[in-house]
């Protein structure tokens, strides 16, 4: 399958959402080993240069680490991992609320919302 | 780096590219987008030695193009009927004894991945067969610099993402560029690294994919569209 994209954000982006996701879900592990530049490429139907910058970003942000001749590995390191799924929950809400107040809802409607489904109301 | 420094081209009174200049840095996969007409068969034909410029001059790594430099650029031509009368197989013989960078057996693994038969004459496959051979026994060649004239166009979607994979999949980032003129910007624009933009053959922009997306917040339909439209203004 190649992908779709959304229009507003580069590319290389998307796909690092995309791979932080994988990990935040579950279906990445720690100490997984990621497919190569090239075969991810194709994969996804993306320039191997954009693969190329995905991985380095997720390098910078040590959620992947390559070792030498094997290839690159997402972080054994659980404590980035839980911080990597806090900031993206952090992200969701903050985004979440601008949305809502841009409409003109209040936090404490939000949260009376939230409560009634958390009650499964 | 390929560097195009003032083409023109005239077919009598008639213009059809005046001072075009762009460069195509090594590793690069550029896409050059425009109108029909708007000159970009002609610009792929003159760099890859095939038609005379009126004016200018193109480069290859500083080397002035001839027809000999055909040898360091594998060009696939917009034509549909492609060597009809050749099985695949014959096509990719035939190749080989035109180009000392063409190699058989990556040919031939490009043609199994793209699952082409090879003993089907070409003018009895179909259309999109037709694309795929044509595409395998060009990538077949490990040249510098592949010029592709609409590789994609007329295809459903599976077979463009088969092209499409082929090309990532059999090309190298670090050591070859390719340049490719396309009309199907939205299901293109995922292979490639920039966009030359060809209009009235003028060129009107170049730019990186990336950056139209960071700076202008818009994919690059979206914004050759508007690129257009603004031009269509400013001329009339």
């Amino acid at each position: 399958m190649t992908m779709d994209f959304m229009k507003d954000k580069p590319i290389y982006q998307q796909l690092v959402d995309l791979i932080c996701g994988d990990i935040i879900r579950g279906s990445l592990k720690p100490g997984d080993r990621l497919p190569s530049v090239r075969e991810y490429a194709v994969e996804a139907g993306v320039n191997a240069n954009t693969m190329q910058r995905v991985y380095k970003e997720l390098e910078q942000m040590d959620i992947t680490e390559t070792k030498r001749g094997q290839g690159t590995f997402v972080t054994e390191n659980r404590e980035r991992l839980a911080e990597l799924r806090e900031e993206t929950m952090l992200g969701l809400v903050e985004s979440f609320i601008h949305n809502m107040e841009s409409l003109g809802f209040t936090q404490r409607e939000m949260i009376e919302v939230l409560q009634s489904k958390e009650r499964g109301e | 780096m390929i560097t195009v420094e003032g083409i023109a081209k005239k077919y009598g009174k008639n213009s059809v590219l005046e001072d075009v200049s762009f460069t195509i840095p090594k590793g690069k996969i550029i896409g050059l987008a425009g109108e029909n007409g708007s000159g970009k068969s002609t610009v792929l034909k003159i760099i890859a030695g095939v038609l005379e410029s009126s004016n200018g001059s193109v480069k290859l790594d500083g080397t002035e193009v001839t027809r000999r430099s055909a040898e360091r650029i594998a060009y696939l031509p917009d034509l549909d009927l492609f060597y009809p009368y050749f099985t695949g197989e014959e096509l990719f013989h035939y190749y080989g004894s035109q180009f000392d960078d063409f190699h058989y057996d990556k040919a031939c693994i490009v043609a199994q991945f793209l699952n082409i038969p090879l003993d089907v004459k070409i003018k009895k496959m179909s259309k999109g067969n037709r694309g795929r051979v044509k595409m395998a026994a060009t990538l077949g060649r490990e040249a510098t610099y592949y010029l592709m004239d609409e590789p994609f166009s007329g295809f459903d979607p599976l077979v463009r993402e088969d092209l499409i994979k082929g090309l990532i999949q059999f090309t190298d980032p670090e050591t070859q560029s390719i340049f490719l003129s396309t009309h199907e910007i939205r299901e293109v624009e995922p292979l490639l690294d920039g966009i030359i933009v060809l209009h009235n053959g003028k060129i009107v922009a170049q730019e990186e994919i990336e950056n139209i997306r960071e700076e202008y917040n818009q994919d690059t339909v979206t914004w050759l569209k508007k690129l257009l439209k603004e031009g269509d203004k400013v001329e009339q």
